[in-house]
């Protein structure tokens, strides 16, 4: 087991994602046991991107569900081409054909397939991302675990359709309501925190190569210092690699360079009025110099 | 799987035992977990080994946490767990495998003492097991006595924490009641015919183009305006937890404190991990426990806050003794200019429960044309009555 942790690490690692120990066997798990990973954390911490590491890991292909206020089953699994159907029907009239039954209308040819019933009903087993399950209704939820329990769908015109394969289930959530409990039993569950300070480094220095050491540390023990602010929005790990990027682009070379384009460039990292008001450039000032 | 028979001599019965023992424990600290994690541990066990201690804690983690604040308590919840399973078995090696059942229970009712914020304990749950499970599954049954008792004749401690859990609770129920109502009364997603019509002149009366008609399903942005003054110190940190609840149940929801002073809470009690709100709640609640300008802070909610958080779908719960010091028509000003933003407004008042009292203080005279709901908030119960005022929006 532990070999087969490690060479999952190698592989993940091989994608540029820097995951630790606990993360690594939350999926090595997964994939194991067949249940679905929960992952929360807050905004910015790396939870989709574990997602799209696990498709290309697995090397299979990834199937998103965005959700959101009012997803239903129509964007979510299926829904019947009804266009398609009615030219069938108008084109059967002008040309006085009589091959066109009811149940030929209800077939595969008039069903459009949304994610959900994409990810059971493809040949070869997918990565199925479901983000941000926090946004949507708790009719679909139930749903939801209806399907992620049994990976069946039931659709009335055809009957119940069967998993081909079993996917690999990411649900990723916020926090912004509460889960019920029946959904997060069926899951395993995984808390990504923001990452400690040689954690960071190490994404930065992976997703941002060119970027050389001595800044590349200096930006992350600015952010650490950042997030022990008191802001509303702290800053996750993509607001740290755009800032990263920001000031490659500016090519500095230290913080202390420039301290007028950290300000300027300070947008990357916090997002709202209040947090830029919060931080004054004297208070920037410090932090650059602790961070140096 | 009876563990008392099992013989502790075999190495996998001694895992089975360990690992069973564990998910009890876990268990009886409100750890979710039944037959089916107890099972999918074991399986765990076997692959990974038990002498594995680091990578069996991860793997144990992952299975067995829920929510953020099970994942902060998990690594000292295990580690304690197999320090005292190894110590029992230095000491009681001869006696046999017993359940570490009852260090367990002994272990939990020592658990969340001191907290505000923490989890209850597993017994004094079970003890009201029955109530939480009206409150949570919103039965049609009528409740327990829990629900009709007084909140300022609650003397336990115990007694008073169930009661600040069941009112977080509550405000989900309320919101799970209130999308009750709203589906059953929808009449379900149709085809709109008039514009489906309409659209299909286009197309020589073909009607290519559906045109679909549902209802918005919509819950109030509700926005909870918290009197934490000396005279309200009673019940202050059960609506704290009420308002918590609403905060996670219903979108769009804000919450904010005040006494002589207007404190934003919104932010702070969304925060997930049990550890830091109390941090955070600690030190905003500097100053509770004073004197009450009303006026003064709805003035300055009114001139910050309204403006950008209230709306056609607003509705304002007030939560207020209404003692106040100030002037009843400053008071009734920044009524005014609430009811002009928002869509309801409803003064909860703690002491309206009474049989003895009658709201005379000049403020809540002054105050009482203004409002929409003027309610009592003195038991679970007339909490859960928010619910009718809320519906049909």
């Amino acid at each position: 087991m532990q070999a087969a942790i490690e060479q999952l690490r190698g592989r993940v690692a091989g994608t540029g994602y820097i995951a630790d120990q606990a993360l690594l066997t939350s999926l090595w798990l997964m994939h194991e046991l067949n249940r679905p990973l929960l992952l929360e954390g807050d905004a910015g911490v790396g939870k989709t991107e574990v997602g799209k590491t696990l498709a290309e890991v697995f090397d299979r292909a990834l199937i998103r569900l965005q959700c959101y206020e009012g997803l239903d089953v129509n964007t979510a699994v299926y829904e019947w081409n009804y266009q398609r159907q009615l030219l069938a029907i108008r084109r059967q009239e002008i040309l006085h054909e009589d091959r066109l039954s009811e149940k030929d209308l209800f077939s595969d040819d008039y069903l459009l397939k949304r994610p959900l019933l994409q990810s059971i009903s493809s040949a070869q087993s997918c990565v199925l991302l479901i983000d941000e399950i926090d946004r949507a209704d708790e009719e679909f939820e139930a749903y939801l675990l209806e399907v992620l329990s049994d990976f069946q769908i039931s659709i009335p015109e055809l009957g119940t359709i069967r998993a081909s394969s079993i996917p690999l289930v990411i649900l990723t959530s916020n926090a912004t309501r509460e889960l019920s409990d029946a959904l997060r039993r069926r899951c395993l569950y995984h808390y990504i925190d923001y990452p400690d300070y040689d954690k960071e480094l190490r994404i930065v220095l992976a997703r941002v190569p060119n970027i050389g050491n001595r800044l590349a540390s200096q930006i992350v023990n600015f952010v650490q210092n950042l997030r022990e602010q008191d802001l509303r929005k702290l800053p996750g790990v993509a607001e740290t690699l755009d800032w990263a990027s920001a000031l490659l682009q500016l090519e500095m070379k230290t913080l202390g360079d420039n301290p007028d384009a950290v300000v300027a460039t300070l947008g990357c990292l916090l997002k709202t009025r209040e947090d830029q008001d919060a931080l004054p450039p004297e208070l920037v000032q410090r932090l650059v110099a602790k961070a140096s | 799987m009876n563990l008392d028979s099992n013989s502790p001599t075999t190495p996998e019965n001694r895992i089975v035992a360990q690992i069973t023992g564990f998910a009890r424990f876990a268990r009886a600290q409100r750890f979710n977990v039944g037959i089916e994690e107890t099972l999918d541990s074991q399986r765990l066990a076997e692959r990974i080994g038990i002498t594995d201690r680091r990578a069996l804690k991860l793997g144990l983690k992952t299975l067995l946490c829920a929510s953020p604040a099970d994942w902060e308590r998990f690594d000292a919840l295990f580690d304690n767990y197999w320090r005292r399973n190894q110590q029992r078995q230095s000491t009681q090696a001869s006696i046999g495998g017993k359940a570490p059942r009852q260090d367990a229970l002994a272990q939990s009712s020592r658990h969340g003492k001191d907290a505000l914020f923490d989890v209850p304990d597993a017994s004094a749950l079970d003890a009201v097991g029955a109530s939480v499970d009206n409150l949570s599954h919103g039965g049609a049954s009528a409740q327990e006595s829990t629900g009709r008792k007084n909140f300022d004749q609650i003397s336990d401690a115990a007694e008073l924490r169930r009661m600040e859990d069941l009112a977080e609770r509550l405000a989900k129920r309320i919101r799970q009641r209130l999308l009750r109502r709203q589906r059953i009364d929808r009449r379900g997603e149709r085809i709109d015919m008039r514009r489906t019509v309409r659209a299909s002149l286009r197309y020589g009366g073909l009607p290519l183009a559906l045109s679909f008609r549902r209802r918005r399903r919509q819950t109030p942005k509700l926005v909870i305006l918290l009197d934490v003054s000396r005279s309200m110190s009673v019940y202050s940190y059960l609506f704290l937890r009420f308002a918590r609840g609403i905060l996670g149940a219903f979108k769009g929801a804000d919450a904010f404190a005040f006494h002589t002073r207007l404190v934003h809470i919104g932010e702070t009690m969304r925060e997930p991990s049990r550890r830091k709100l109390r941090e955070k709640m600690a030190l905003i609640s500097t100053g509770f426990d004073g004197g009450t300008r009303i006026d003064k802070s709805l003035e300055a909610f009114n001139h910050h806050y309204a403006r950008n958080i209230l709306g056609s779908r607003s509705v304002v719960i007030i939560v207020s003794d209404g003692y106040d010091t100030g002037e009843p028509d400053d008071l009734v000003t920044q009524l005014q200019r609430i009811r002009r933003r928002a869509r309801r407004l409803i003064w909860l008042n703690p002491l309206l429960g009474q049989a003895s009292y009658t709201p005379s203080t000049r403020c809540i005279m002054a105050a009482l044309p203004l409002l929409d709901v003027f309610a009592p908030a003195h038991n679970l119960e007339s909490l859960a009555a928010l619910e009718q005022h809320l519906a049909g929006m």
